[in-house]
């Protein structure tokens, strides 16, 4: 038996940073992680570290996260090839552009001050197409190297004496009135504390505790071109979400829209061709540049969505003992670190700044339909 | 440097390389005009070790891409016409 | 029933042989403009030499197969000049690219004849102009009439080490010397292949004789640098005694035997194993060229290396279990017959492996500051610092094999990088797989 403070379910961000944290506050942790540490939705998406955009509900949460990213060196040893390149936030019809505006007013009460930007004005600052009718810069976001995160708290955490194994099973899992108890691989593991961060698979630990949640697997479509001569900066966005796009220092661009396909439980991905020639389309539309690109490789994984696109976070409200942290509907790569931190401190503190309430778990009706309380 | 030794009495033709005139054959790839002719690479790796020739001859290795007319092509796999007008990266 | 078949060398043309021959029509999808493979390719029509020329003992064999190939062509879907560069095992969709133009084809079964590319080892300087793979030295004299330099040094290890050298010394283009890295005494492990398949063994030691009059032959040599500013100028090597040699030379061609071609195998979902033999991670499939995916076959060199002799019987009797499969009428007389000499070959294969093994040591010490990775510009430091455990992590932290040739070219030495630094067997590391596109294709293709 192996006996621990805090079991965590799922090696994502999320999780290996709370190990991180927890294990550094002193506790004895075990993380188990169904296959690769960051192998899912941590390592397959667009890595935008993005403030811009975010609804009032997540944009404390992506602070914090945004002031530990700057911190990443001292953290971890390691910065993720974080690069504080900028979010430009692109719109091409008057709706979007009114979400740009709307997000400005917004992000004003939080202290940010996103650049707005008319359609010339922006051309001429950035090689855009015609369509580009406005954008918004927030100078401070950024980008990483999504391989590098859930890889990089690990191997911290591990160091700060946490134990953190892949490959691992995870059955029977249940409380038996004192601690959680499971086997992992056929050996029996127990802890007073349970963390999951499980991915959109967090939504089946949260269900055998009674309380389920509509989330459902997507899969971001992603694809790189060769590495190209250096044209754009920042991070780029639309404002209806239809693309992300960004250059990395090698020449690459990346960038994704649409989704994927997925089977055996959403374990199972591959990209999807018409999700991505959409996609490449609207790519060669915003960024004329691009025309003759080679594209080299595509990929997807699978992500957790809710229907009101925001994750569940916080503690379990049938299990004491038991937190939640999933659910991140296609934009949880940058909050990881600070997920993290706030779960250690619900474990070590009971309590949290971050204000959770947003996140709540009971939020969906009881059908399920995810209507959105309070 | 690449040697023109068997079944060269082909046709000439003439394409440009960079905007540079080169003399070449009915029935050359561009990998064979570009390096018989004395120009040394079809690219230059981006990473700084300088210029690259192929390596694969077969479509396999993804190292002789050139550009011709804004399309990407593999030097080893498109053949020579007359008045092609090449760019290398 | 639509049936597909990928690739147009011996084991494609065999297979669609045998299935046009049971009354199917396939679409026969071909890269090159032409098919007959990398044994039997075709220069472009400008070109006059006959087939003695351009095969030489390869001859009777290519005319064969181009007899075959050109009857074929106007029975079928002939799809020259097309890649396959997404597989849907699923939807059983390909994604096609042809001229730039794009399109799919659907199919009912398929099968993958893709073919091999050469196998091998990085080395400081190896992305010099002048240097190339055998296959590509060979691909230049054979399909363009040029020798890649007019003094080459040929290093690797098999007879197509010794063909291609006695081809161009041949040819007017004579190496200075040839550089195997093998020693004389680990060759004898190829005796069984006198037992096995004389005939080409025979063969061997006979370009082995013949090029002796040429160049001299330097075995269990370990070569150090190709050396040259902007071109190779010079190799720099030890002799089995390990005294150092530089030879001057203005092209290097390399190759330690081939390796499969299985991008569009893996993006079936055909699962892998490893073959200890080829040293390498094969897609599985039974004796008649079964994958476990159902309509799914594999026949050929890009399953398993094993020569054109070999690859044409493959694709016939892939060809013959696709049929039977179908519950259409097929030889089993004939398929008997392919299996069998199947097995007396694979004996004779796994001598010729053992004989001239791919040299794992030579690529496990690659120096830290050496280019590993061509297409990412990724040194073998670099993948050793990465503590990875594997290679897609390796893949993942260091970017080896994320360029455009999805770690063709570096992957099985990336594999023996990795395994010696973690002291694991190089079957543990695993693999890195193919993606969609298999092949580069631009943005704007419609």
């Amino acid at each position: 038996m192996r006996a621990a403070d805090v079991l965590i379910l799922g090696g994502g961000g999320a999780g290996t940073a709370a190990a991180l944290f927890l294990a550094r506050a002193g506790q004895r942790v075990i993380l188990l992680e169904r296959g690769l540490i960051g192998g899912q939705a941590s390592g397959v998406n667009h890595g935008g570290v993005r403030q811009q955009g975010r609804t009032a509900a997540e944009l404390p949460l992506a602070m914090r996260a945004r002031a530990l990213w700057g911190q990443m060196r001292a953290l971890v040893g390691t910065d993720a090839e974080f690069d504080p390149c900028g979010h430009l936030r692109l719109a091409r019809t008057p709706d979007g552009e009114a979400k740009l505006v709307a997000w400005a007013a917004l992000a004003a009460g939080y202290g940010l001050k996103p650049r707005l930007m008319g359609g010339n004005a922006i051309r001429s600052a950035y090689p855009l197409g015609e369509s580009v009718i406005a954008g918004s810069l927030l100078a401070e976001d950024g980008t990483a190297n999504p391989r590098l995160l859930a890889p990089a708290f690990a191997a911290a955490a591990r160091a700060a004496g946490a134990a953190l194994l892949e490959d691992q099973s995870v059955a029977e899992l249940h409380h038996d009135g004192a601690r959680f108890r499971l086997r992992a691989n056929g050996a029996p593991f127990a802890a007073p504390i349970l963390l999951n961060t499980a991915g959109f698979w967090g939504g089946r630990i949260a269900e055998s505790f009674g309380e389920p949640v509509p989330v459902v697997a997507i899969q971001p479509n992603m694809q790189v071109t060769e590495p190209l001569p250096h044209m754009l900066g920042p991070n780029l966005g639309v404002a209806d979400g239809t693309l992300y796009l960004r250059q990395i220092a090698r020449g690459n661009v990346i960038f994704g829209g649409g989704r994927g396909i997925a089977w055996a439980d959403a374990t199972r991905t591959r990209p999807a061709v018409a999700a991505g020639d959409a996609t490449r389309a609207l790519v060669m539309e915003l960024l004329p540049w691009l025309r003759g690109a080679m594209i080299i490789r595509n990929w997807t994984g699978t992500d957790g969505e809710m229907p009101d696109g925001q994750p569940v976070l916080g503690p379990s409200l049938t299990r004491p003992g038991l937190f939640h942290a999933f659910g991140f509907s296609g934009h949880g790569f940058a909050l990881g670190p600070a997920v993290g931190q706030v779960l250690a401190e619900l474990v070590v503190q009971g309590r949290t700044d971050v204000d959770l309430a947003p996140f709540a778990i009971n939020r969906f009706n009881q059908d399920g339909n995810g209507a959105i309380s309070g | 440097m690449l040697t023109r030794l068997l079944d060269q009495d082909r046709p000439p033709i003439t394409l440009t390389v960079d905007g540079q005139p080169i003399a070449a054959r009915d029935g050359d790839t561009l990998l064979t005009a570009i390096l018989a002719a004395g120009l040394g690479h079809v690219r230059t790796g981006e990473f700084g070790d300088g210029p690259r020739a192929g390596f694969c001859w077969m479509g396999a290795c993804q190292d002789c891409w050139v550009r011709v007319g804004g399309q990407a092509m593999r030097a080893c796999s498109t053949l020579a016409t007359p008045g092609m007008a090449v760019t290398r990266r | 029933m639509r049936v597909a078949v990928v690739g147009a060398g011996p084991a494609g043309i065999r297979a669609v042989e045998t299935l046009v021959a049971a009354g199917l029509r396939p679409a026969w999808i071909e890269e090159s403009p032409d098919g007959g493979g990398r044994i039997a390719q075709r220069p472009p029509g400008a070109f006059r030499r006959d087939a003695r020329a351009l095969y030489g003992a390869d001859a009777p064999r290519a005319r064969a197969l181009h007899a075959t190939l050109d009857g074929l062509k106007p029975q079928l879907d002939w799809r020259p000049g097309t890649l396959v560069w997404n597989l849907d095992p699923r939807t059983r969709r390909l994604e096609l690219i042809q001229a730039g133009r794009r399109g799919t084809l659907d199919y009912d079964r398929i099968i993958l004849a893709t073919g091999a590319m050469d196998r091998v080892v990085p080395l400081p300087g190896w992305t010099l102009p002048g240097v190339t793979t055998l296959g590509g030295a060979q691909v230049a004299l054979k399909a363009q009439g040029v020798a890649v330099g007019a003094r080459p040094v040929f290093i690797g290890t098999g007879p197509l080490l010794w063909l291609t050298a006695l081809q161009y010394a041949r040819a007017g283009a004579p190496p200075p010397l040839i550089l195997d890295t093998t020693p004389l005494l680990t060759k004898r492990a190829g005796l069984p292949m006198l037992l096995h398949d004389p005939a080409l063994a025979l063969r061997g030691l006979g370009l082995r004789l013949a090029l002796l009059r040429h160049a001299p032959i330097h075995e269990d040599v370990t070569p150090i640098a190709i050396e040259g500013a902007g071109h190779v100028q010079a190799i720099r090597w030890r002799d089995a005694a390990w005294r150092e040699h530089v030879t001057a030379c203005d092209a290097v061609a390399m190759g330690w035997g081939l390796k499969p071609e299985t991008q569009l195998a893996d993006l079936a979902e055909i699962p892998f194993a490893f073959d200890p033999i080829q040293r390498a991670h094969l897609p599985v499939r039974d004796a008649a060229g079964r994958s476990p995916v159902p309509g799914h076959y594999l026949a050929g060199d890009g399953a398993r290396v094993a020569g054109a002799k070999v690859a044409e019987w493959t694709g016939a009797r892939a060809a013959l279990a696709l049929l039977e499969d179908a519950g259409l009428p097929f030889d089993a007389g004939q398929a008997g017959w392919l299996e069998a000499r199947l097995q007396g070959q694979a004996r004779a294969r796994a001598a010729l492996e053992r004989a001239f093994p791919y040299p794992a040591r030579l690529a496990a010490r690659l120096p830290d500051d050496t280019m590993l990775c061509r297409c990412e510009g990724v040194t073998a430091g670099q993948v050793r610092a990465s503590a990875a455990p594997d290679l897609n992590r390796a893949k993942a932290l260091t970017r080896l094999g994320m360029g455009r040739c999805q770690g063709r070219v570096c992957g099985l030495a990336g594999a023996e990088i990795l395994a010696a630094q973690l002291g694991v067997p190089v079957a543990r590391v695993g693999r890195l797989r193919g993606q969609m596109p298999v092949k580069p294709i631009p943005m704007d293709a419609l």
